[in-house]
């Protein structure tokens, strides 16, 4: 084609209109001359010359095509024909359309949850791309940590590239309603939040400057749109009401907008109160005085234009100033900016790495369902050789045909990607589906849907589609018109079943290399649920009593544990009870404080920290974690008599290089304890985690108003549960217990991450080996239907049915075994990217890819079956005939 | 009335391509000599005779501009280009070879072929 011509034509569509216009009048005008000058009369004349010349508007139109210049026209007239193309072979349309609508839909919802989850995970708030979050840090530890307050304030203060530093802690509460305890979860806020996120009140406002400070002085809250509609009814007077938080009245003095979820992946949040009111939500006291307390979590905006890095240089700076400035606190804690996805503060980190996985499956979702297509397209090209012959006999140019099939791919991936969108539409909020709530509050993970997700899935979609439908276009349309009128030639299909078999190939390769990863990842599940944690997860059941929230202090908590736990040790089937601060596989992290041991030495800015529990006597009988040395806690071991603790293996190896602690010292935030017994390892974070450094204290010794209760009972939480209600409205009619779960339940939502990888990778593997499956036999369907004069000629010559069976299974069979090669050698390389989903599970493991082999050859055996038996079946004299 | 034949497809454009080997003429003196040289019995659609042309435009084997006829009156003349030429040359060395294959088949005297059975 002439392309500068054509160019040229197209902008000047109107003038090139107006040239054959004038053309034909000049024409029309002579002939009406000479007609005249014949002696005609110039009305009849006219009249006869317009007659003659036939209909001036085709020529027109036509000449406008020759240059091009009414594309668009034209593809309207393409794309009517192509559509009635696909609607007259229903069956193949359906297939593409599904096959795509599913690729591109696995596509779509994955990015709508990256763009929900990681990259915008905060609705509601302006220019999310310009947040970072602030976490601190120490030397020598690779664990982002909270900031105190007065640095926050200083990072603010002493640095220009930001917009604005905003703290935003979660924090819990309990609100009764009837005999159950709720527990609701909001943030902790300073003023400026709502005006910095760009979040507007639909009623009241936000929170004043003063209200940053004070302990406990500005008891005021903003509701969240779901409480406020559901709680209070909408009620339009809601401003100047109370609501009783940790039991302290809370004014109402805002309605946040609906749809704004807070600042935390994870959780819908249901309130904010100002960091005023921080005591109020912590036991252990007002931390807004103390540079020590760190125990903010927050965000930075940063100014247009500034980038990340320059941002860290200057807070690093600052944070240097005041390692000299407050050598006590601060010195080795620095300062360290994460962009939203890679906040440690919530939970997008849990679902990162499986997102990150999820991304390159659903890519080899797509180009399996672009291969199965692109094979369809083949087979549709080759019996549709006929019609396109016809075409270009009669003049039409190839790459007339071509768009013209080119327009088909595209309707047919119009038609996907409409599907597919509505799929990821219908799945955007389904990932939460695999995390089970928490004590009342769900968590929320939702995907988002904008303009980008989608302009993003459909270029995906309709790009991935174009570009697998271009070969069969190519050759559909590339036609030697002499071989193929001259006969019914079969030499020329050779090629074309090249061409399928290599994009069968391909996607066997793919949906083995799904296979192996689905295999690893549920392999892991099923170790992680046989780990063993250190403690009897399935035989201990866990609650709690909100004490703190319902207002009691340390005297008036005291004498009730202690009657509580006497209580719960009475009901009928209880083994053991007792309590703790820290509760494994919990949301919370275990307390962790700096600690010193006697005769281990530190560097100067070197301090080690050790997780810690405060627990009650019975704890480990309870726990069923083994004492290997020394006694348990006894209830002497209290105010008033010589601190002690009991250490974990753990920190025997690190810190007594292995001998026998019992009766050294250990120094925990200041204080020197004697150690009396040392207790075998547990995990309590994750079951991904090599053992950590962990002790116990007796938690009179250090004092808590926010507990766990543990109990060891044969019969699961149901049936301890009424007894647990009645024994606690024996001592308060007021009090309620949280949730009652196992330590099982526990552990399993901490895998939450692995399950949802296990979800994805088996269902999308299972379409992956559905669509490599289907490929196949189309491939193998057709090469049966093309040889049948071959098959019908042997079996004339006497070979069995039976060898014809086994001639069709082993082709298609080693077809399926190069595709599992290569798919093998591509597994092994990238199976490693699971990275740390897996557990206790080598990418390399041998049954996982044994497994796939096995489930890749019954889909190939079952999709060449059919065909095979139709080829044994072939009636030599009437395939001859043919 | 002149006897109608239809033309065979594909010899429009030589014809067209023939008209032009003595130089550059409008679209009105292209149907009007074709009537004319054939004697009234190729009496070429107007119609017809501009997608041709146009075509022919596009294929490069004519170029158009526009230009003043005897009678004083703007008209757009076709003058067949270097490319043209060698494809009426083609056109006319093919269409003799058909005409040719065309006759013997109708003007043959006897049934007997070589493969055909006795």
């Amino acid at each position: 084609m002439n392309w500068p011509r054509t160019l040229r034509v197209f902008f000047m569509r109107g003038s090139r209109a107006r040239d054959v216009a004038e053309e034909l009048r000049i024409h029309l005008q002579m002939a009406t001359e000479e007609r005249v000058a014949r002696g005609e009369a110039p009305d009849e004349a006219a009249a006869n010359a317009r007659r003659e010349f036939g209909n001036v508007g085709h020529v027109s139109e036509a000449t406008h095509e020759a240059a091009g210049a009414i594309w668009f026209e034209r593809l309207v007239q393409d794309a009517r024909f192509g559509i009635r193309m696909l609607r007259r072979t229903p069956g193949f349309s359906f297939v593409a359309i599904l096959c795509l609508a599913l690729g591109i839909g696995a596509n779509a919802a994955l990015y709508g949850w990256m763009e929900g989850i990681l990259l915008r995970p905060y609705p509601g708030v302006a220019n999310q791309e310009r947040l970072v979050a602030v976490a601190g840090t120490d030397k020598g530890s690779t664990q982002p940590a909270e900031l105190s307050w007065l640095d926050f304030m200083d990072l603010d203060r002493g640095s220009t590239l930001f917009d604005s530093f905003i703290v935003s802690k979660i924090v819990g509460t309990t609100l009764t309603s009837g005999d159950r305890a709720e527990r609701a979860v909001g943030l902790m806020v300073s003023p400026n939040y709502f005006d910095a996120l760009g979040v507007r009140p639909v009623l009241g406002r936000g929170f004043t400057p003063d209200e940053a400070t004070g302990m406990n002085g500005h008891p005021v809250t903003v509701i969240s749109y779901k409480e406020w509609k559901e709680r209070f009814r909408g009620d339009p007077a809601i401003i100047g009401r109370k609501q009783i938080y940790n039991s302290v009245p809370h004014v109402i003095v805002g309605v946040a907008p609906e749809g704004f979820l807070g600042t935390f992946v994870g959780y819908a949040m249901q309130f904010w109160v100002p960091s005023s009111m921080q005591a109020a939500f912590n036991a252990e006291g007002y931390k807004l005085d103390d540079r020590g307390a760190r125990w903010i979590e927050g965000f930075a905006r940063l100014k247009p234009g500034v980038t990340i890095e320059r941002a860290q240089a200057e807070l690093s700076a600052v944070a240097k100033r005041l390692e000299v400035d407050h050598p006590d606190v601060d010195r080795g804690r620095g300062v360290v900016l994460f962009p939203l996805w890679k906040s440690p503060f919530d939970n997008a980190q849990n679902l990162l790495p499986t997102l990150r996985v999820g991304f390159g499956v659903v890519l080899f979702v797509l180009f399996i369902a672009c291969a199965n297509v692109a094979n369809l397209l083949l087979v549709r090209s080759f019996a549709r050789r006929h019609e396109m012959t016809v075409r270009l006999s009669l003049g039409a140019a190839r790459g007339r045909l071509i768009r013209q099939l080119m327009t088909e791919a595209v309707i047919l991936a119009l038609c996907a990607t409409a599907g597919g969108l509505l799929v990821a539409y219908w799945c955007r909020n389904a990932l939460v589906l695999l995390f089970p709530s928490q004590g009342g509050v769900s968590y929320s993970f939702n995907g988002a849907f904008d303009w980008r997700v989608v302009a993003l899935s459909a270029t995906v979609g309709l790009v991935s589609t174009l570009l697998f439908a271009v070969v069969p276009a190519l050759q559909a349309s590339d036609i030697d018109l002499a071989g193929a009128l001259k006969s019914n030639s079969r030499s020329a299909t050779g090629n074309r079943s090249r061409l399928r078999s290599l994009l069968v190939l391909v996607q066997v390769a793919l949906s083995f290399v799904l296979l192996v990863g689905a295999t690893l990842v549920l392999q892991s599940l099923k170790r992680m649920r046989d780990a063993d944690p250190g403690f009897s997860a399935d035989s201990v059941v866990t609650t709690a009593v909100g004490l703190f929230a319902a207002g009691y202090d340390t005297t008036r908590a005291k004498p009730f544990d202690d009657q509580f736990l006497q209580r719960v040790r009475s009901i009928a089937g209880v083994e053991g009870a007792a309590l703790a601060r820290s509760t494994p596989f919990s949301t919370r992290p275990y307390d962790e404080g700096p600690i010193a041991v006697d005769g281990f030495d530190v560097g100067t800015d070197e301090r080690p920290t050790a997780s810690y529990n405060e627990v009650t006597p019975g704890y480990f009988a309870t726990m069923g974690i083994r004492l290997l040395d020394g006694r348990d806690f006894t209830v002497s071991d209290d105010e008033a008599s010589q601190p002690v603790a009991i250490v974990g293996e753990a920190m025997v190896a690190t810190y007594w290089r292995g001998t026998n602690p019992i009766g050294k010292r250990i120094q925990v935030n200041g204080r020197w304890r004697q150690i009396v017994g040392v207790a075998k390892d547990i995990k309590f974070g994750s079951l991904l985690e090599t053992t950590r450094p962990l002790f116990y204290v007796p938690l009179r010794q250090k004092f808590s108003t926010q507990v766990a209760l543990f109990v060891r009972t044969p019969h699961g939480p149901s049936a301890l549960m009424p007894a647990l209600v009645r024994e606690i409205h024996a001592l308060d009619a007021n009090l309620a217990p949280y949730e009652v779960i196992t330590l099982r339940e526990q552990l399993d939502r901490s895998t939450a991450a692995q399950r949802v990888a296990v979800t994805l990778l088996t269902v999308f593997g299972a379409l992956a080996v559905l669509l490599a499956a289907i490929g196949l036999y189309g491939v193998m369907a057709y090469a049966v239907s093309q040889s049948r004069r071959e098959i019908g000629l042997r079996m004339a010559l006497g070979a069995a049915p039976m060898h014809v069976l086994r001639l069709i299974l082993t082709s298609g069979l080693s077809l399926t075994m190069i595709g599992i090669g290569l798919g093998a050698a591509a597994a092994l390389g990238s199976t490693r990217l699971l990275g740390y989903m897996l557990y206790r599970v080598s990418p390399l493991d041998p049954v996982a890819f044994g497994a796939a082999l096995v489930i890749m050859l019954i889909a190939a055996l079952i999709a060449c079956v059919s065909p095979a038996w139709r080829a044994a079946r072939t009636d030599p004299v009437g395939a001859l005939r043919e | 009335m002149p006897t109608d034949y239809s033309l065979i497809q594909g010899t429009l454009d030589a014809l067209i391509l023939k008209t032009l080997m003595w130089g550059p003429r409008h679209g009105y003196a292209i149907a009007r000599w074709i009537k004319d040289a054939s004697g009234d019995a190729l009496d070429i659609e107007d119609r017809a005779l501009y997608l041709a042309l146009h075509r022919l435009e596009d294929q490069g084997w004519v170029e158009a501009e526009w230009g003043v006829t005897d009678a004083k009156r703007r008209a757009k003349f076709y003058r067949l280009t270097t490319a043209g030429r060698r494809q009426l040359r083609s056109e006319v060395d093919r269409l003799a070879s058909y005409t040719e294959a065309l006759f013997k088949v109708l003007n043959a005297t006897t049934s007997q072929t070589s493969g055909e059975r006795a």
